[in-house]
């Protein structure tokens, strides 16, 4: 005796969060039953462990079916197959679309290509985020830089409009977007301690400000592209060093500008001038366009450098 | 040429990739009605096609607009080969065809193909301009009204209840005809669908004329079913009441009044057929029930004289008798009761057909649910089955001649031995003679159904035999909550319906009576059994809860009238046991009456299943039921220890379910009228006493012989098993009722909570060599663990109830049972339900009490009473004040199931979405809401097959996405007319076939429902939201405590 077929279908779609959360972790539905057991919901509702089962079945098959909808997120809006409520569409879309940040800290800057999902196996072992959910995290950064390559506009609000994403969420992917486009690359030891947050931050100025959108908003690829003659410009910065008085200047600009505001200021104030000048010349030759890939990533070292260069850039 | 049916194709949406090379398609769509057919152009590589065509324009018959679907066909142009179909939509545009209903079909449809599912979405306009007066054209029917509602429809009043009709159609199945073998399944499907879309037309256009013919307006309680015979045929049938509706204005107080007129049925044909080969087992399930009156006094011997003068012509041409006329109502004014002559000649004026003055054939209502004091007295249910052999179709009046054209089974000659139409004949014959048996002249909450298996089919009819007032019924009575009457004391409304019709002297089985709890004055049986809703005045105690009694049995493979021997010689058995099941698991609920029972068996190749739903409640009219005893047979059998210790898990387990379903009925103040009432205290005693005498007090019906269902024997192995089957029934988690009726008795304060649902199981059966006790195990756990399913599912929505839960079985295959509940899930609020006695009881107004009178009788029973009802309903004249306000339920016309709990986080905005909400709901309300229009009746066909069953996610992967596609495509189409919402939903048909080995299935689903208007009912008083919903279903009642 055995069950040949069973399915349950609403006419609003129901939809449980955890075992959504579930299946997009790569549980596969034994396993998801087991973690759903120990987490209690049976005590909830006299429930035994072929309902359980049932339910989990019925559950990851919707999920399936909607897939294909959730890779164009307007569609989910405007399909006929599913009746689900807005909210539940926002949530859908937006775990759809949440990575981990230990996975992503892994692909960031890697051009995503096929090469590196043949190596998604490693990343699944090193990281232990299941295969399966890494697959759909790197085919969404894929899906996502794809789209939003062809179009003009801000990279944020495009992320936002066309997958309808928290701002949040559409800042991050933004980021990575940036980061795959640039191919900057994070993963040297140096740089091992810097969180995805990080990363997340760095690009999130560098596409404010340093960016061809930042000058121009009407461009394509305004926001994955830096500003060429913004670079050219930053040449000239290197009067900071040379000329005692301005980087005198600088110094108590930059240090008024910082006072309180970080806690490594006075290690920073004490080093203003070796870090001012390691900043300044790569800056310099950041007009090379094969040195931006490698330069960049050491002006990341320090968190607190940051600021500077939004000092620097105001400075301008 | 008496309409244009003009049709628009504006665009396309997400259209599915047909030119692999551009990853593009190249659009255009045929639009086709009747032997006509338009193109668009085609619009080249795009996958959101914008057509913008001209209005294609059809000059056609109304007939054939009836008959026939607007036929529409996305396909993809291709240059150098044939162009590749990527879909159809079906419209049917009946709805456009009476004035009050939808003007204009308009929105997105999702392109169906009957092997890739939806494929993409096209927008559609559709027009109707009807030319001449519809009604002149007898062929066509435009303009009747059709409702699956099994009640009077919100926003109508029925002026006149005409009583039954039926049709049928029968074709050939497309699938069995030779040329199937070389078309592909894809034509074979579209030409099935088509034609199963042309006879339900047809259907529904004949059963049209026959309602016009009667003089009604309206179909109630539309059901149509299909009978897929394989080789013999496709039949395609029909039942309903005929109606006469008003449209209230909106707004108004609902002010229906309802009038019996029962006497223009079609003469049928007489029922003159012999079964050669099939046999009967019909059973009357008597379920006993008062009789009227010579028991009880008549109030005033003026008024009944009155009434009779009344009554008498009626009893000529019903040829039923009896003048069941004496109101409830209390002293009715002379001048009325002349008015109510009066208006009784002129109707029968009116509708001077020679068919009045023939006996009314069959005095059968589809509806389930009545105005108050509409019904009478209920007697009890009425089934008849029987087992026919379809190879018989063959007749050789129709030969092989039969061709694709549609044939009418009536059409062909009545002495024709073997129609469908005579074997329906019969059965409703035996119907009927089994409702007179019981002392009724009518049977209410009347269906049919077929099950078949190879060349056996079984068809089965049920109802409730009942005596029906003639009088009109005023139903904004139940605005005020006629409910509350059971709050005054003597108040025969909510007991009347059960006291029993027939004689006390000369009952029909031996059943044990006592007088009416409620008002002492007539006679109550101790159980009943009713195939209808809970009326909405009747006083229950508690809550309700769902009770199913679940069967199979194995029996031998044969062949022809061997098979059908053998099914029939089954099916006493089966019925008996389901009866004894039923009684046994009412009484461990501690509840006396069934209502909504629905009993059905499924025949399979070596098994029959037999599942019986109902809904128990307990009667405060009633006597309280007993518990259940055991006994030893012998006592040397089984130890006495274990006896008692069964013995008292069932004691532990009453105990328990009168906590659970709050079953505290009220303390009787007196034992007036020297009734034999046993006090609840006594009980066990009694019992014994039954049990010593049981040969004279048989409880059980006649029809299943002397068993008592009280006392429970235990003589072997197969009575423990039973008695343990009994208690494995897990009662609902808490925060769940359930029910399969349309109100759950106990609970009205509903909030705006909907979750409709649809769920297949199939189970394979892998052991050969199973018992019957085996495979009854395995069935009923098979149901249980559904319900188990839905619990956990919907725990959510707790506190909430299922409510209309729907199961059907089958047996496709041999090893493979099929169980498919259709069920919806809605959330009340808990508190309420507590403050509902301190309720007030409200009185109608005496100005209602007058209009009731003002009409006339037309349909007598035969029992020559003619007062039939206590006549001592005091009408106060009460403040017609609300109930209490229904507080949280009311929030906007959520639409979704979430709908307590969502919008905290809406902030970000859906660009465009367009996609309206449809809720659906085998339900006639949607509560919270107020239904302002009917848009006309949606009844879809669809076939779904794949050859790629393990690619789509295995049968269970098939049959999700098909059932997700019906719902899309139920709800586009509601929304195309402008709908919110589908009321009375049922799936009537899930025939689901599989070939694992060959990679494929099938699967037929027919859906159908009424598409609605509603809106939220936030700015209407409390009271008329119970009024709207009380009205459709008499569906609000309270749990009187």
């Amino acid at each position: 005796m055995s069950v040949e077929l069973d399915v349950f279908v609403g006419n609003t779609t129901i939809m449980d969060e955890e075992v959504y959360q579930l299946w997009l972790d790569g549980y596969t539905v034994n396993d998801a039953v087991k973690v759903r057991m120990e987490g209690g919901v049976m005590d909830e509702c006299e429930a035994s462990k072929d309902v359980l089962l049932s339910d989990t079945m019925d559950q990851y098959r919707t999920f399936q079916m909607c897939e294909r909808l959730l890779h164009s997120p307007a569609k989910l809006a405007n399909q006929l197959l599913f009746q689900i409520p807005p909210h539940r569409q926002i949530m859908l879309i937006e775990r759809y679309y949440a990575f981990d940040d230990t996975f992503v800290r892994e692909v960031l800057g890697k051009k995503l290509s096929k090469g590196t999902k043949k190596d998604l196996d490693d990343i699944s072992a090193k990281t232990s985020v299941t295969l399966k959910s890494c697959r759909r995290q790197f085919d969404n950064f894929k899906r996502v830089f794809k789209v939003v390559e062809e179009l003009k506009g801000p990279l944020v609000e495009n992320i936002r409009q066309h997958f309808l994403l928290s701002d949040k969420l559409a800042r991050d992917y933004a980021a990575i977007v940036f980061f795959a486009n640039n191919r900057f690359e994070t993963g040297k030891r140096k740089l091992q301690y810097l969180s995805f947050q990080d990363f997340a931050f760095c690009a999130g100025q560098l596409i404010s400000n340093w960016t061809v959108g930042a000058v121009d908003n009407m461009v394509e690829d305004m926001d994955v592209d830096l500003d060429k003659e913004f670079l050219q410009e930053l040449k000239e910065l290197k009067i900071l060093i040379t000329d005692k008085d301005l980087l005198d200047q600088h110094k108590s600009l930059v240090c008024t500008a910082l006072r309180g505001k970080t806690k490594v200021f006075i290690e920073m104030e004490g080093s203003f001038k070796n870090l001012s000048r390691g900043l300044i010349n790569i800056a310099a030759k950041l007009t090379n366009t094969k040195d931006v890939r490698f330069s960049l990533k050491k002006k990341k070292k320090k968190k607190k450098n940051i600021y500077i260069y939004i000092y620097i850039y105001i400075h301008k | 040429m008496p309409g244009k049916l003009k049709a628009k194709i504006v665009a396309g949406r997400h259209l599915p990739v047909m030119d692999r090379a551009s990853d593009l398609t190249d659009a255009f769509v045929e639009v086709k009605f009747g032997n006509t057919t338009f193109k668009t152009d085609v619009c080249p590589k795009s996958l959101n096609p914008q057509w913008n065509s001209e209005w294609f324009k059809f000059e056609v018959d109304d007939e054939d607009l009836q008959d026939e679907p607007l036929q529409i066909t996305v396909l993809d142009h291709d240059t150098y080969s044939a162009n590749d179909a990527i879909g159809k939509v079906y419209i049917d545009i009946d709805p456009l065809l009476y004035s009050e209903a939808a003007s204009v079909i308009s929105g997105w449809f999702p392109i169906y193909d009957t092997i890739h599912g939806i494929r993409g979405e096209i927008n559609v306009i559709v027009k109707v301009e009807l030319f001449n007066d519809l009604n002149r054209f007898r062929q066509s029917s435009c303009g009747v009204k059709f409702f699956c509602t099994t009640c009077i429809p919100q926003c109508y009043r029925a002026t006149l209840v005409h009583g039954f009709v039926e049709e049928l159609v029968v074709n050939e199945d497309p699938e069995y005809q030779w040329i199937d073998r070389i078309r592909t399944p894809r034509a074979s499907n579209e030409a099935r669908q088509r034609l199963i879309s042309l006879m339900s037309g047809e259907l529904q256009r004949k059963i049209g004329l026959k309602v016009l013919e009667m003089g009604g307006n309206a179909v109630v309680g539309y059901l149509q079913c299909f009978d897929l015979e394989g080789e013999s045929g496709l039949v395609v049938r029909a039942i309903g009441t005929a109606c006469t509706l008003d449209k209230l204005s909106s707004g108004s107080a609902p002010n229906t009044n309802t009038h019996m007129h029962p006497n223009t049925a079609p003469a049928s044909n007489a029922c003159n057929s012999p079964s050669k080969d099939g046999k009967e087992s019909p059973l009357a399930h008597g379920c006993r029930s008062t009789h009227n009156s010579p028991v009880h006094s008549v109030c005033s011997s003026q008024r009944l004289s009155q009434n009779f003068s009344v009554s008498v012509p009626t009893l000529i041409f019903t040829g039923m008798g009896s003048g069941g006329s004496a109101g409830k109502e209390a002293g009715p004014l002379r001048t009325l009761l002349r008015q109510q002559t009066q208006t009784a000649l002129e109707q029968r004026g009116a509708s001077s057909s020679g068919l009045l003055l023939n006996a009314r054939e069959f005095p059968f209502f589809t509806l389930t649910s009545f105005p108050p004091g509409f019904l009478l007295h209920v007697g009890g249910v009425v089934s008849a089955r029987s087992v026919k052999l379809l190879d018989r179709i063959h007749n050789p009046a129709l030969g092989n001649t039969r061709s694709y054209k549609l044939l009418d089974w009536n059409s062909v000659t009545a002495d024709e031995p073997e129609t469908r139409d005579a074997w329906w004949e019969e059965i409703r014959q035996e119907i009927k003679s089994h409702a007179r048996a019981l002392g009724c002249h009518a049977v209410v909450g009347y269906s049919e159904s077929t099950s078949i298996c190879e060349e056996v089919c079984i068809l089965s009819a049920s109802g409730t035999a009942a005596i029906l007032n003639p009088r009109y019924m005023r139903e904004g009575c139940l605005d005020i909550g006629c409910t509350d009457h059971r709050f005054e004391e003597p108040s025969p409304p909510n007991c009347g319906f059960c006291h029993i019709p027939y004689d006390e002297l000369n009952m029909p089985f031996p059943a044990q009576l006592t007088y009416c709890y409620h008002c002492r004055r007539q006679k109550v049986p101790d159980v009943l059994f009713t195939t209808i809703d809970l009326p909405s005045e009747a006083a229950v105690a508690g809550k309700g809860c769902l009770i199913q009694a679940r069967l199979c049995r194995l029996k031998k493979k044969a062949q022809g009238e061997a098979n059908a021997t053998a099914i029939s010689n089954l099916l006493p058995f089966m019925e008996y046991e389901l009866h004894t099941q039923l009684m046994n698991k009412l009484k461990l609920r501690s509840m006396n009456a069934l209502f909504g029972l629905h009993i059905q068996i499924s025949v399979g190749e070596n098994m029959l299943l037999g599942l019986a739903s109902a809904t128990g409640v307990y009667l405060t009219a009633l006597p309280a039921p007993g518990g259940i005893q055991i006994a030893g047979k012998t006592p040397g059998d089984l130890s006495s220890e274990h006896i008692s210790s069964i013995q008292k898990r069932i004691n532990d387990t009453i105990a328990v379910n009168k906590e659970l379903y709050q079953i505290n009925p009220p303390e009787l103040a007196e034992e007036g009228v020297g009734s034999p009432i046993p006090e609840p205290r006594h009980r066990s005693r009694l019992f014994r006493s039954h049990s010593e005498s049981s040969d004279e007090l048989s409880e059980l019906d006649l029809s299943h012989g002397k068993k008592d269902a009280f006392v429970l024997e235990i003589d072997d192995t197969d009575a423990v098993e039973d008695i343990h089957s009994l208690l494995i029934d897990a009662p609902p988690p808490t925060g769940f009722y359930s029910c399969n009726t349309e109100n759950m008795p106990g609970i009205s304060n509903w909030t705006s909570g909907v979750q409709m649902f649809t769920s297949v199981r199939v189970l394979r059966l892998s052991n050969a060599n199973l018992t019957n006790q085996g495979l009854n195990k395995i069935f009923t756990d098979l149901c249980e663990n559904l319900l188990k399913s839905f619990y956990f599912k919907l725990r959510s929505m707790i506190p909430c109830c299922l409510c209309h839960l729907n199961f059907t079985v089958a047996v496709p295959e041999e090893e493979l049972i099929q169980v498919t509940v259709t069920a919806v899930a809605m959330t009340y609020d808990k508190e309420q339900t507590q403050e509902k006695t301190a309720e007030k009881p409200i009185n109608k107004g005496s100005l209602e009490a007058e209009e009731q009178l003002q009409f006339p009788l037309e349909l007598c029973a035969d029992s020559s009473s003619s007062n039939i009802q206590t006549a001592s309903k005091i009408s106060g004249v009460g403040e017609s004040t609300n109930m209490s306000p229904r507080v949280s339920s009311l929030e906007r016309c959520s639409p979704l199931q979430e709908g307590r709990s969502r919008s905290l986080r809406s902030s970000r905005s859906f660009g465009g979405s367009s996609v309206t909400v449809v809720k659906m709901t085998p339900l006639s309300f949607l509560p919270g809401t107020r239904i302002i229009k009917y848009l006309g009746i949606i009844n879809m066909f669809f076939i779904r097959e794949t050859t790629s069953l393990r690619e789509e996610g295995g049968v269970s992967g098939f049959l999700h996405s098909f059932i997700a596609e019906v719902f899309a495509m139920v709800r586009a189409h509601v929304a195309a007319l402008g709908g919110n919402a589908v009321v009375s939903y049922s799936m009537k048909e899930c025939v689901f076939m599989e070939n694992p080995n060959k990679n494929q299935a099938q699967c037929l689903i027919n859906v159908s429902g009424d598409a609605v208007i509603c809106i939220s009912e936030t700015d209407q008083e409390s009271s008329a939201s119970t009024a709207n919903t009380g009205q459709t279903g008499g569906s609000e009642t309270d749990g009187a405590t």
